[in-house]
């Protein structure tokens, strides 16, 4: 699957409406064919759950507000395997509370989509303000060896693509898929030019190319990775969180061999396909002797003092991740081969720089920057961390 | 027949009861059509093995498509269930099969949902979504294995451990006070409530398939027996021994007396409680058909 860095739709065939980053997550939803949500109420994100609620309906979907997130996801779970696209959305504490299910998800290959708008943390913590505190619970919040696929938009129009793209990703890969939005990129008005119905690209889910007596002895490659048959078919499916044999679907824990073939299909399934999946924008990165790694609202941000340093001639790149897991370690691989310093502003301390880190493997120096009292990351405090790494350079102006 | 029941499945029932089908037991060799694999990890002397054969009985009796049968379970020694059974199944995360069933019958009302659920799996950490399920209406038939005890995890007290037993976690006796599911159930909303044994296995096999029949929350409690964890701390190792209290314990709804105080050791069975209410999936449906109505003007 190949993957652009922006839709590539032709500027005729685009209608600009005024949309918040929530509402553009619930239009996306409905673009990509998901006709269920179930969900709990929960700031910053109930605006997907209140539009989804009035436009499921109108086109022959289904909203339901569920008693808990717990239950949330559970449903959305039960609607996928029954056949629908599914999704749901929460935010802080919603998303601990999914966990549980996000696994089982994960475990028996269930595809759904779900959002957390991100906010401060822990616990009920700033409820109103933004942050990036969820980009580690998003990769390692559900217990046992797993892999996971989370996008972070940075902007309205990507609430709505990457949705559409979230759906595609689940769909292809079976697997449940998070986005990191955030409370700012949720709540924050935009003009933004959405694709033309019929212009993207929708995964369908596909159905087994064989009998249903046959169903049991076919296997799922990580080249060829097949579609479940929904609940109620003459395939007569088993789905189970336990740890199964993968070319039956019969559990399995007695059989060393059988958790170890699970196991690292789970896991491969996503990354053999990195490269596939992965998106990451570069913007002025051709000569950049420094770069700026950010993402969600924060690469905004940096986006303007990029944008600012070059006019001055000062060669500051950015890297903006919008797949953050699986991790763009080519990009970063790029990157770390080419600047001198790598400047990762966030808002949590350090969880992406760590892994920035890793990567680079000291070919760079990593200078992290975090923030985590609800307030944004302003470019004048990125323009801060990158003056000293141009400290020949005149700074009067700037 | 009680209009509380789809007339149209009951059709193929051989009936009498004015609220219950009366199944006729199937063979073994028919029963066995419904099971993927016979062989069980449930402990020698354990009902779970005629409770599922009461429910394959049922889904018989009442000649239901069994590719249309969605089995959903949670976690512990009932939910083993949905791998043994030869329909569409579900073995969900502990206490979780409720809210999965939901998604699954909101997104495919043709389908039978049959949720299997143990005592702690209901009503401890799924007891939250037991009473929003019954609350909602909405047509699944929740059948709950009642053991008293945690049996997977080695017989650790439950919310139906009744005051005073012993279990691994309540070895001075256990000082809570143990839920009446089927009252539960009846005070959040179900509109299907009934009560057998695994001694009574006929009874059992009738108050399911009215359950399943009925066209909204039913929930079937299905007196289970332990032996090896809460009869050895309670009662009697002996599976027979343990059977026979269920007879003596076990009333008629029909026979117990509305003042009577019920407890473990005298309870009333049978269909203890049902009613019409608006069911959830069609309430759905209808908002659909409006919202749509609306929006294409």
């Amino acid at each position: 699957m190949t993957t652009p860095t922006s839709t590539a739709v032709p500027a005729a065939t685009r209608r600009a409406v005024l949309l918040q980053g929530n509402e553009a997550v619930a239009e996306g939803a409905i673009a990509a064919g998901a006709r269920f949500f179930a969900g709990y109420p929960i700031t910053p994100s109930t605006e997907i759950a209140e539009v989804l609620s009035r436009r499921l309906p109108e086109v022959g979907g289904t909203f339901i507000q569920m008693e808990d997130e717990i239950a949330g996801i559970a449903a959305v779970c039960g609607a996928s395997l029954a056949g629908t696209k599914a999704l749901t959305a929460t935010s802080g504490p919603g998303f601990s509370l999914m966990q549980e299910m996000i696994g089982f998800a994960t475990m028996a290959q269930i595809p759904c989509v779900v959002v957390d708008v991100m906010r401060g943390g822990p616990s009920t913590g700033l409820p109103t303000e933004p942050a990036q505190g969820d980009v580690m619970q998003a990769r390692w919040g559900t217990h046992g060896e797993h892999s996971v696929i989370a996008l972070v938009p940075s902007s309205v129009e990507e609430c709505y693509t990457l949705t559409v793209e979230a759906f595609n990703l689940s769909e292809q890969y079976r697997t449940p898929v998070i986005i990191l939005s955030d409370a700012l990129i949720g709540h924050m008005r935009e003009a933004v030019v959405l694709p033309e119905p019929g212009t993207l690209r929708i995964a369908e889910r596909g159905t087994p190319d064989c009998e249903p007596d046959e169903y049991d002895t076919v296997t799922s490659t990580l080249d060829n990775i097949l579609p479940r048959p929904p609940l109620g078919s003459p395939f007569r499916v088993h789905v189970t969180g336990l740890v199964y044999n993968r070319r039956s679907g019969a559990p399995d824990t007695s059989d060393p061999a059988a958790a170890a073939d699970l196991g690292r299909y789970l896991r491969e399934k996503i990354y053999h396909h990195r490269d596939a999946i992965v998106r990451v924008e570069e913007v002025e990165m051709h000569g950049a002797e420094v770069a700026i790694f950010a993402y969600g609202s924060v690469a905004r941000s940096a986006m303007a003092v990029v944008r600012k340093l070059r006019a001055e001639g000062v060669p500051v790149g950015l890297v903006r991740p919008i797949t953050l897991w699986p991790f763009p370690t080519l990009a970063v691989d790029r990157m770390a081969e080419q600047v001198r310093t790598v400047i990762v502003p966030e808002m949590n301390i350090r969880q992406m720089s760590w892994e920035v880190q890793a990567a680079v493997r000291g070919r760079a120096k990593v200078i992290d920057y975090g923030r985590v009292d609800g307030k944004l990351i302003t470019p004048d405090e990125i323009l801060e961390l990158v003056k000293p790494e141009f400290y020949y350079h005149s700074w009067e102006d700037a | 027949m009680s209009a509380l029941v789809d007339e149209q499945l009951l059709e193929a029932a051989p009936t009498g009861d004015p609220k219950l089908p009366r199944i006729k037991p199937h063979t073994t060799t028919e029963i066995k059509q419904h099971l993927r694999s016979a062989k069980t990890l449930w402990c020698p002397g354990c009902s779970n093995g005629t409770i599922t054969r009461a429910l394959i009985d049922a889904v018989l009796g009442l000649e239901i498509d069994p590719e249309k049968v969605v089995v959903v379970a949670g976690i512990g020694c009932s939910g083993r269930i949905s791998a043994y059974l030869d329909y569409s199944t579900v073995h969900t995360a502990h206490g979780r099969a409720l809210p999965v069933a939901t998604g699954i019958k909101a997104a495919d009302p043709s389908l039978h949902v049959i949720v299997a659920m143990g005592d702690g799996d209901s009503s401890a950490i799924g007891g939250n979504h037991f009473i929003h399920a019954a609350r909602r209406n909405i047509d699944l038939t929740a059948l709950v294995f009642n053991n008293s005890i945690y049996g997977m995890t080695g017989g650790q007290m439950s919310p139906t451990t009744h005051l005073g037993d012993k279990s691994t976690t309540s070895v001075y006796g256990n000082v809570e006070p143990a839920f009446d599911l089927c009252e539960l159930a009846h005070a959040a909303g179900a509109t299907y409530v009934a009560r057998g044994t695994s001694w009574g296995y006929q009874q059992l096999v009738n108050v399911l398939a009215g359950g399943i029949a009925h066209s909204g929350f039913s929930m079937v409690e299905a007196m289970a027996i332990c032996p090896v964890y809460y009869g050895r701390f309670n009662l009697t190792s002996d599976p027979a021994e343990f059977l026979k209290s269920q007879k003596e314990h076990a009333v008629p709804v029909d026979k117990f007396d509305e003042g009577e105080t019920r407890s473990h050791d005298h309870y009333p069975v049978g269909l203890l409680h049902h009613r019409e209410r608006r069911e959830y999936v069609t309430a759905l449906r209808s908002l659909r058909e409006r919202a749509q109505e609306a929006h294409n003007g």
